[in-house]
């Protein structure tokens, strides 16, 4: 979080078109302190507080860019944002193809995913897949403080709509975050930690319980290669591809629904690209299909951990 | 009228006339299957675009609707360009991926029409954000129907728009129908104008049918929004004397003796009389020249606009230069109604 302030602020001083929406994100800072100590250097103008209209001020912010100017809309949680679903859809996604590229969209829309807190369902949903099935939208799903900041930065200096979604229980990890003027382009998958025996793909906080898993199944002699993808749209199957070449087997791991997502379109693509590379079948781990449940033990049960991925890869390496 | 009255009159009636002309072309090569998909005239209905677009300069910008093509002409976009694209050819304005309601000319300050009712509201909204931030002194308008402000998209932008005062101008075409549906029926408080004192704004309603009117009250508007003074709700009483889309039948939901009524309150045919009051048509020609309007009514018919025949595919690098395709030998009816004043 932290790191995506830095990333916001430096761009803010080095670009006036850019401006926040949201609700809180002025003088309060952000429900998840995301503009902390924005509003005192840049103003009520450039921090703006919005009534509680999600798809209100979503449109604006499409016109805004249609303007000119850089909007970020700052939705706190991806639930909410549901709300402007048309707008994202049929308007900031489709703009720059309809006017032969002459009116540009840059707009960025970041807010939390993810289960945890026992937020209910209200306050939980992962929803990157339904974005990234959008032509013309962009989808980032950090994983750690560097990979944040890189691709937030990357978001706010293009032309392109971004949605930049970051998992609640991932806000208050620290990480190394290098210093200086980078960023991380879109579309380039991170081999996190290098293996032989069998690849996993994890998005988002499933990183952190893929490492976790890796870790335990090492000590075992199992190598693990694990792959965060970083953004599903544009998704980087040549890096998964290419790893699936060594290894043989692939299982994916992502918080959100499964029924057409992540792991079904990693699926579908290593099986047209890859299949004769495959030694056992490809094998997905997704969050329940079902809203998330309040009661702190019900809720435990419908998110992937890092003990059901290790499970997964154990199952994974007897097919 | 005196002379500088009857010379921006006649400005207004060229723009009007050109907006009729070119609906009436459009709807006969629809008729003709030469333009596809859904096409929403403007017949009737063009004092609000006229009038409206009159107090705009190049800088400005307008967001619009399904029904847009006169709102595209009045901005200034070249008939030509919406022409093509509404023959879905790569030269026209969307370079044929938009076709009737998706119009875009930025250049001119068109920003877009949309196949989605309300969008256009809370888009304008956030020009004139854009506007106030860079404190550049221009002004967004949205042109949007009656059916529009019983959308969220209505409630959410004028009350955003009021609460920053935003360089806005939100210009309701109450042609008392969506699709088929009577606005009597459809809202709860059918006094447009009268919501904009639910968001703290300015609502003015005006004979929607009398450009001169309407180019008064949008000039108030305009300078408004212009000066700091925040956003107007304008409502344009008018009617749409054509189909709600082309090839719809359209005396189920209302009366052929409604339509022969408000086509005799045709905008162009009214100023027209109140231009000939004054008797003085002999300063035309030369404010005709001078006019800093659209100067020429399209003679061309859809077959004649020239460019790509072929319609424009994906990632094209070559044009391909075809023959048009061939004028059917029927008969087509020219219409009657308002002809220019300077032909005989
Ligand atoms: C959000 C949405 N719902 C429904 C439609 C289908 N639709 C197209 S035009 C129209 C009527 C619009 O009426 P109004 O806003 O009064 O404009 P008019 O056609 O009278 O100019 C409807 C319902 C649509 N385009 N968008
Ligand atoms: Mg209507």
């Amino acid at each position: 979080m932290q790191a995506t302030l830095e990333a916001l602020t430096e761009e803010m001083a080095r670009d006036p078109a850019i401006f926040v929406l949201g609700e809180g994100i002025g003088k309060r800072g952000g429900n998840f302190r995301t503009t902390a100590g924005l509003y005192e250097r840049y103003g009520p103008l450039r921090l703006c507080d919005t009534p509680i209209c999600e798809r209100g001020f979503v449109g604006l912010a499409c016109g805004a860019a249609m303007a000119g100017a850089r909007p970020v809309v700052d939705f706190m949680f991806v639930d909410f944002v549901l709300d402007a679903l048309g707008e994202i859809f049929n308007q900031i996604a489709k703009v720059q193809y309809m006017s032969g590229g002459r009116l540009r969209m840059p707009v960025l829309l970041r807010g939390c995913i993810g289960v945890g807190h026992s937020a209910a369902t209200h306050h939980s949903g992962s929803y990157h897949p339904l974005f990234a099935h959008i032509p013309g939208l962009r989808v980032a799903v950090p994983s750690n403080p560097a990979d944040a900041k890189g691709l937030l930065r990357h978001a706010l200096r293009g032309h392109d709509p971004v949605v930049f979604l970051e998992h609640r229980e991932l806000l208050g990890v620290k990480g190394p975050v290098p210093e200086g003027d980078w960023e991380i382009p879109f579309g380039r998958a991170a081999v996190v930690r290098p293996g032989k025996d069998v690849t996993v793909v994890a998005l988002s906080l499933m990183v952190r319980h893929a490492l976790a898993a890796c870790a335990a199944l090492e000590k075992e002699g199992i190598s693990v290669e694990l792959i965060d993808p970083r953004t599903v749209a544009p998704l980087d199957v040549d890096t998964v591809l290419a790893s699936v070449r060594k290894t043989g087997r692939l299982l994916i791991v992502d918080e959100a629904f499964g029924p057409f997502g992540l792991g079904s379109e990693i699926a579908a693509q290593v099986a047209e690209r890859g299949l004769d590379q495959l030694d056992a079948p490809i094998r997905r781990l997704h969050g329940a299909h079902a809203p998330t449940p309040y009661s702190p033990p019900l809720e435990a049960a419908v998110a992937p951990t890092a003990k059901t991925v290790e499970r997964a890869i154990r199952d994974l390496l007897e097919d | 009228m005196n002379g500088r009255d009857s010379s921006r009159a006649l400005d207004l009636y060229r723009r009007m006339l050109l907006i009729r002309r070119c609906e009436e072309q459009l709807a006969r090569g629809h008729q003709r299957g030469l333009i596809h998909g859904a096409c929403h005239t403007y017949v009737g209905q063009e004092a609000v675009a006229a009038g409206v677009c009159a107090q705009l300069g190049a800088e400005d910008v307008v967001f619009s609707t399904h029904r847009g093509h006169g709102h595209a002409l009045a901005k200034g976009v070249p008939p030509r360009e919406l022409f093509a694209e509404l023959l879905g050819r790569a030269t026209g304005c969307s370079r044929g991926r938009g076709g009737s309601m998706h119009l875009f000319a930025p250049e001119v300050g068109l920003m877009g029409t949309s196949g989605i009712v309300g969008p256009c509201i809370l888009q304008a909204a956030g020009a004139a954000y854009t506007f106030k931030l860079r404190a550049d002194g221009r002004v967004a308008v949205a042109f949007f129907g009656d059916g529009a402000v019983n959308n969220g998209a209505f409630h959410e932008g004028l009350n955003m728009a009021s609460i920053w005062k935003l360089p806005v101008v939100f210009v309701c075409e109450n042609n008392q129908f969506a699709t088929e549906v009577p606005f009597s029926y459809s809202a709860g408080n059918p006094d447009v104008a009268s919501r904009g004192a639910a968001y703290g704004l300015p609502g003015v309603a005006v004979d929607g049918n009398d450009v001169l009117a309407v180019d008064v009250a949008a000039e108030e508007a305009v300078r408004r929004a212009r000066e700091g003074g925040g956003p107007t709700l304008l409502e344009c009483r008018t009617y749409r004397t054509r189909p709600h889309s082309e090839g719809m039948p359209d005396f189920t939901y209302r009366t052929r003796e409604e339509v022969e009524e408000w086509k005799a309150r045709c905008p162009l045919a009214r100023l027209r009389v109140k231009l000939l009051e004054g008797g003085t048509p002999r300063n035309w020609r030369r404010s005709r020249r001078k006019s800093r309007g659209p100067s020429r009514t399209p003679r061309s018919s859809p077959r004649k606009v020239p460019g790509p025949t072929r319609p424009p595919r994906p990632r094209t690098s070559t044009r391909s230069r075809g023959s048009c395709p061939r004028r059917p030998s029927a008969p087509l009816a020219r219409s009657r109604s308002c002809r220019p004043p300077s032909r005989r």
